[in-house]
This record gives C-alpha cells, structure tokens and sequence, in this order.
C-alpha cells in the first residue's frame, strides 16, 4: 500500500470469528482509515413480516430465534409488551426467574466477548480460558432452562419452567466459581501493561459524540454516559434488586473491556439476589389466545445494548405489527466515528469492541484505491493476520502473557 | 407520575397540542399525536426544551391510505415519548431528522425499503436492509405485499 494512493478495502462477506456477514467499505490511505461506509442486511430475514401472520405464541419463538446469544432478551422484550397491552400481571416468581436467564445469558454473552477480543488482539489464550468458563454458564442454562442457546423460557403471562431447589443452590455454587474466574480477567485488564497499551486509545468515542451517535450498553457505557435499561426504565426483577450500573471515563476499547468484566461481577450480584429471594407462587398467569387491540413499547437490557420492542394488536390472536430495534443497529453510526483517521490494524477490535450481532441487526469490507479505482480482496483473516502482525512490529506482543494465562489456568 | 405529568402540561402549553392527543400511557411512557405538519416543531421542542437526547427507534406502519410512523424518543431518567405522525400513501414524504439524531439514518432507510416512504435530506448512503436487486415498487412492510409478489 503506497502512502499517495486511497485504497478501499473489502473484506468476507463472511467473518470467521462472529460467522455473521456484514459489509464496511473502508477508505484507506498508507495505514490509515479515511472514512467507513456500512452495508447491513445480509441477515435479514423478513421477521417482522413474519410475526404478522402467526399467533403471539409462535411469534415469540420466532422472535426468540433472532440471535442464538441474546435469545432471551429478544423473547423477553416482545413478551414483555404483549403482556402489557393485554394488561396481565406477571407473577413475581415468573419475573425473577425472566431475570435470572437474562443475567445468565449477559454472563455467557460478555465471556464470549471477552474471548473475542482477545482472539482479535492475537492473545488467543484468553480466548480459550474464557470459553472454558464460558461452558460453566452454558451448563447451568442447559440444566434450568434444557437448551445453551434459544432457551423457549417465556410464554405469553410467565414463565414455562420452574427451578428446582436443588438445582438453584448449584446455580449458586457455579456462581462462586465464575466469580473467581473472573476476578483474574478483572486484574488482567487492570493490571497488564500489553492489554492497556494495546486497547487504550483505540476505537475512542467522547461522552458527547456518543450521546450524538446513539450509542447503546458498554459501548455508551465506557464514554461516561451512565444509561442501563435495568436501571433506567426497570422490567422484570430488575427493581427490587440491587446492583450498579458500571460506567468508564476511557471512552475507549479498553474502556468497553473494563465495563464487561466489571459488569460480569453485578451479574453474579443479581443472581444471588434472585436465588436467595425467589418468591413463592405460581410462574404464569393465564393468557387470552386473542389479545385485545393496544399498543405497547417494551425495552430491555441485553448483554449489547438497549433492545426495544413495538407490539400492536389488533384484538386477533396475530399481531398487527412488530418492530424490534436491536442493540448494534444503534451502535453502528459510532463505528464508522471510531474508525475514521485510525489505523487498518485496529479494525478487527473497534468492531469487536461494540459486540456486534448482525443477526440481531442484521460481515463485509472493500478496498478500493480511490486514484486508480482499482479494488483489492482482504478477507477478515487476511485482516486479522495483518492487524496482530503489524501491532507485534509496534511493540506488542501476546507470546509472553499466552504462557502465562496458560499456566496459570492449568494449576487453577 | 408527577414528571409525566408535568411533562404533558408543559408540552400541552407550549405546543398548543390538544388534550385529547397526548397520554401518559403508564409510568415512562407519554404518546404524542400530531399532523405531519406540526410535527417538526414538536420534535425540536422535544429535544431542546424537554432534553429527549436519544432516539431509540422509528416504527412504520400501514394504515391504509396513510403510513403512520412512531418516533420513540427516550432520556436518561427513562421516560420515553412516542411521537406519532402520518402522511399519505400516495405522497409519502418525511424529511429526515438526522440533524437531531445521527443514528436515525439507518432508521430511516429502513423506512424507505420496507415501507415505500420518501424521506428528504437522507445524505448519500447504502440502503438497508433489502439487496440491490430487490424490485423497485415492492414494499415488503406494506400490509398488501406477499411473498409470492417476488417469484
């Protein structure tokens, strides 16, 4: 790549690590990223469409189904605003239970992230210790709930499944053992000088630029802005628990790490509440199969972002539109800001950094030398490669720490 | 509900918005509806005087001979405001709130593929979320678009 020239630079459409295709037409100069274009919709599948023509029930396992990682959020969300224009009452041990899947799901979800981005960096042990832990959470959802991913916990007015007692204090055990694990990816991201140097300072958004863009969940989080729909606009269990909202002033990627591992520990906070308060009393109302004509907007806090949800009925037992706004689509303005006058090389864990599910929202990039219009092919590990091994040529280099987190993991 | 409330008086106040127009449906959550006409100057009081800072979604809808659409607006203290309006079918224009709120751009391209609208002042930019192929007077959203209309 020539320093006069202004490549464009297309990758995928498939990216090996997130399996998901989205398209960025990256505008390039020497190393750098003079602008990002966004093409989505690779993953749309028509699903709003589809809910109109199927009962509520078989809409929300539609709905449930638009991401394996944050099925329950969406399930929740749409059930949550079909529960309120047909003016049910949840009961309480149906709400707790809701919450603690959902805590369970942002569990598993920010581990896998937090494997991600250390694949991204080129410190692939972290990657495979945090999805070994991973596999503690995936183990006791499939026990509570029978599935890892699409759990069918909902139903219109409570909850399918109850815990059993004995299963719940293991829940609680599993939770000591996380919360340990945990504490060790805490001090890596506090204390190691190769992960500040190497997150610090990339992908940065100001509080006020983030505010501007949209931003949702960690991502906004980590620019200051203290914004949590748990907190905020309280559903399920979420206003009788106690937990805080973690916020960072680093307005970086290190910033968005900090906010997940840190959030990890709330997690672990609200489940023991959960447990240990779960109300007696039945875990679901009765529905009507017709839900009478309303309207309603629900939101929920997923593992991404704010997830928002419009129900409207029309008094059939279909609904009459749903709209869902997942948690990327309104991160994806504050990409294409993070990247802008960055290097090449920090693309993979800007992009990473706001957990992006296109499933949810709905991976592709294009070269193209802007002087000669000639267009080049980078795949993402193509990319991949390129990032680690020019950061290892500027000083930063995961060969020393891979050892370490490896020993380390196998004595604990 | 003390701020909802206070909230609906100001905006019914300074706006001159019928009372029978706006509701507080429950706690954290206001509607609004207004004429296409009035709803610029509803947005801008709603984001400059009343702080609504963040724009969480656009929903389309088909309501016959008119497409209605919902601007959810949200503030960090969690109250959310529904701003609804419509305009005609047949001359589905809107003009683009951007200015106000950057990630309503892909919002409103959504609006554009699904639903047929015409929004004025969308900056140059790929359209979401239908291929480049998809034929050009087909709007999937639209109640009287079926599947079969692509074979």
């Amino acid at each position: 790549m020539h320093d006069s020239h202004e490549f464009k630079i297309p990758f995928g459409p498939q990216h090996p690590a997130l399996k998901e295709p989205e398209g960025f037409s990256i505008a390039l100069k020497g190393e750098k990223i003079m602008g990002v274009e966004v093409r989505l919709g690779y993953n749309h599948r028509g699903i709003e469409k589809a809910c109109e023509s199927k009962t509520y029930i078989q809409a929300m396992y539609l709905v449930e189904r638009v991401c394996g990682i944050c099925s329950h959020s969406h399930s929740t969300c749409f059930i949550q605003a079909v529960e309120e224009i047909a003016g049910l009452v949840v009961p309480k041990r149906a709400l707790y239970l809701r919450t603690l899947v959902g805590e369970l799901e942002r569990i598993h979800s920010h581990l896998l992230w937090l494997g991600v981005a250390g694949h991204e960096i080129g410190f692939d042990t972290l990657l495979m210790y945090s999805w070994r832990d991973r596999e503690v959470v995936m183990d006791i959802l499939a026990k509570i709930t029978g599935n890892r991913v699409n759990y069918g916990m909902n139903t219109i007015g409570g909850v399918r499944r109850d815990i059993f007692p004995l299963d719940a204090q293991a829940v609680l055990k599993d939770v000591d053992i996380l919360e340990e694990r945990t504490k060790y990816y805490i001090e890596l991201a506090l204390k190691e000088t190769t992960i500040i140097k190497r997150l610090s300072g990339v992908g940065v958004v100001s509080h006020e630029d983030a505010i501007k863009l949209g931003a949702v969940g960690p991502t906004a989080r980590a620019s200051g802005i203290a914004r949590d729909t748990r907190k905020d606009d309280p559903y399920a269990a979420y206003g009788e628990l106690k937990f805080d909202v973690i916020t960072s002033d680093k307005n970086d990627v290190y910033g968005r790490t900090i906010v997940r591992v840190l959030e990890l520990m709330e997690s672990y906070k609200i489940i023991r509440q959960v447990i240990q308060n779960l109300p007696e009393g039945p875990i679901t109302v009765k529905a009507p199969r017709k839900i009478p004509a309303g309207e309603a907007i629900s939101r929920y806090e997923a593992p991404r972002g704010e997830d928002v949800h419009y129900v409207k009925s029309n008094g059939t037992e279909k609904p009459e539109r749903v709209k869902m706004r997942a948690p990327t689509l309104a991160n994806v303005q504050a990409v294409k800001h993070m990247l802008k006058d960055r290097y090449l090389a920090d693309m993979p864990i800007v992009i990473a950094a706001i957990d992006p599910c296109f499933s949810c929202t709905d991976r592709l990039i294009w070269v193209e030398d802007v002087n000669s219009k000639k267009y080049d092919v980078m795949n993402w590990g193509t990319l991949h490669a390129y990032s680690v091994d020019w950061h290892r040529q500027h000083g930063i280099n995961f060969s020393k720490l891979n050892q370490e987190l490896a020993k380390k993991m196998e004595r604990a | 509900m003390v701020k909802e409330e206070n909230m609906k008086q100001e905006i019914i106040r300074q706006l001159n918005v019928p009372e029978d127009k706006i509701r507080i449906v429950r706690e954290r959550r206001i509607s609004l509806e207004a004429d296409y006409a009035v709803f610029g100057k509803i947005l801008d009081f709603a984001v400059k005087q009343l702080r609504f800072d963040y724009l969480c979604a656009i929903t389309g809808l088909d309501d016959g001979d008119r497409l209605s659409f919902i601007y959810e607006l949200a503030q960090g203290d969690g109250i959310m405001l529904s701003l609804k309006t419509s305009v005609p079918k047949s001359h589905p224009v809107l003009k683009t709130v951007t200015p106000y709120f950057l990630c309503a751009d892909v919002y409103e391209r959504e609006l554009v593929d699904l639903f047929g609208a015409q929004v004025e002042g969308l900056p140059e930019g790929n359209r979401y979320p239908l291929t480049d192929d998809w034929p050009k007077d087909q709007f999937p959203l639209r109640k009287d678009w079926t599947p079969d209309l692509l074979k």
